[in-house]
């Protein structure tokens, strides 16, 4: 069973058509990764899955994404829920000037209709103790995030969306700033998520792709040229243009 | 688009192909030295066995490093795997040439048991595989690679044929015939295993060429 599911979904940028006729099949609790070189409408395509496209002049979509047998496309979808059910993480982190604390606790304070403190408490433990960042950072929560490091600030990023409990979490080039160390350890952390999330990453490295995910989606000019489990796509791509992409002959 | 690395699996190509010219002079030569009773040839192909084994490190070495520095994908992918797979089995045919060139040492200065029939011809299908194989890898001809898989059967019964005759024929009627007999039986069983190693080639070419796996999957050829 899908967690997405996209038919014949075309978008358009003004007379600019971005995405066209996708046709995929996100399944839950895995990590699936989406290649393709720059300008091939994968952001885009991730960008459809909690509507933040809306939020750009002249965008125009049509066909289905179904979420949870619901098609978020439809005029009448709430946004707000939607976009606690599938939270983005982005390539900068990009934490709120508040403290750490605020930070995790921001979404809970917009959606709850009240809020005490030992539940705010609960979830700042709960939430940075699943990005592993507990240990470091429990006598340093009225410290302000943005002198955290990069590393630790994308996991604060990832903590304050797993706060208001998610069940997508899409990451658009999540690790781009990070060194290699660092890539490792959210690597890790990924892994670790897909037992509670479903999560949907756009990357431009592909041993990344490579080595974290469970499917992999190619896309070129638009296009979901295949889709198919990571092993598959990585040493027998059915393909020639996933072929001559991943092995460096595209361009 | 030219890719640097195409060069690299260029010098990698033409190793695998140094490496298999090698071995087949190694077979070719194993062969006519039993039906020549040559020592001399017999010991050149032990002595020579070296250079192979020294290749055999090299093309290993450069497959490591070719995966370590391009971490390649896909046909890339396959054909580096592949080609230190056709690279282990090379050098194991080569060994088993070794092989039939010690089993000539030892009956080369004694009578012939028999006149030699079914084991020439054991060695020309051996060395026909061999050569099939070599060229399947080059032309990436999968059908000819599965030409090579289907001839296997054909050199385990001739085997059988060389084994139950040696052993009904001979060895039960004059156990005295055993310092003889033996070997040859130990040569019928190197060209076959020859064969076997190839037929492993052939199919680890099948995997380089369509990604498929046919290797303990006979139905899928």
């Amino acid at each position: 069973m899908a967690k997405i599911l996209t038919k014949n979904l075309n978008l358009w940028y003004g007379t600019f058509h971005a995405l066209k006729d996708v046709n995929s099949s996100f399944r839950p609790n895995i990590i699936t990764a989406i290649i393709g070189p720059s300008g091939c409408g994968k952001s885009t395509l991730l960008r459809v899955f909690n509507r933040m496209n809306d939020l750009i002049e002249g965008v125009r979509t049509n066909g289905e994404v179904i979420i949870d047998k619901e098609n978020i496309l439809e005029p009448k979808a709430d946004l707000v829920p939607l976009r606690k059910k599938v939270g983005m993480v982005f390539q900068r982190p990009n934490p709120f000037p508040l403290s750490i604390y605020e930070n995790i606790v921001f979404g809970e304070k917009v959606h709850a209709e009240s809020t005490n403190r030992d539940k705010l408490d609960e979830i700042v433990e709960t939430s940075l103790k699943s990005v592993l960042l507990w240990d470091e950072l429990k006598d340093k929560l009225r410290r302000p995030a943005l002198g955290l490091s990069l590393e630790q600030k994308q996991r604060l990023c990832i903590a304050r969306l797993i706060a208001v409990k998610p069940d997508v979490l899409l990451m658009d080039e999540p690790c781009s700033t990070l060194d290699p160390q660092a890539t490792a350890r959210i690597e890790e952390l990924m892994r670790e998520l897909k037992n509670d999330y479903t999560i949907i990453i756009v990357t431009h490295n592909m041993q990344q792709a490579a080595r974290v995910s469970d499917d992999t989606g190619f896309m070129l000019l638009g296009e979901l040229i295949e889709f198919a489990k990571t092993d598959q796509i990585f040493t027998a791509p059915q393909d020639k243009r996933t072929e001559d992409y991943i092995t460096g002959r595209y361009g | 688009m030219e890719r640097h690395f195409d060069e690299e699996l260029k010098v990698l190509h033409k190793d695998i192909l140094q490496m298999a010219a090698l071995t087949q002079e190694a077979i070719h030569k194993s062969i006519e030295a039993l039906k020549n009773r040559e020592k001399a040839m017999a010991q050149g192909v032990i002595d020579a066995d070296g250079k192979i084994d020294a290749l055999e490190l090299v093309i290993d070495e450069l497959c490591i490093d070719l995966i370590a520095r391009h971490q390649p994908m896909a046909g890339d992918l396959r054909f580096i795997t592949t080609g230190m797979k056709i690279n282990a089995e090379l050098e194991r045919i080569a060994d088993l040439a070794v092989d039939i060139c010690q089993r000539v040492l030892e009956i080369v200065d004694k009578p012939l048991l028999k006149p030699l029939v079914d084991i020439p011809e054991l060695s020309v299908i051996a060395q026909r595989m061999v050569r099939d194989a070599i060229d399947a890898f080059i032309n990436k001809d999968v059908e000819l690679a599965k030409k090579v898989v289907l001839s296997d059967p054909q050199a385990d019964n001739l085997r059988n044929k060389v084994q139950a005759e040696l052993l009904n024929d001979y060895l039960a009627r004059d156990p005295k015939a055993a310092d003889r007999a033996v070997p040859l039986l130990l040569i019928a069983r190197h060209l076959e295993r020859i064969c076997d190693h190839t037929t492993n080639i052939a199919e680890d070419i099948i995997y380089m060429v369509e990604a498929k796996v046919v290797r303990h999957h006979p139905e899928e050829l």
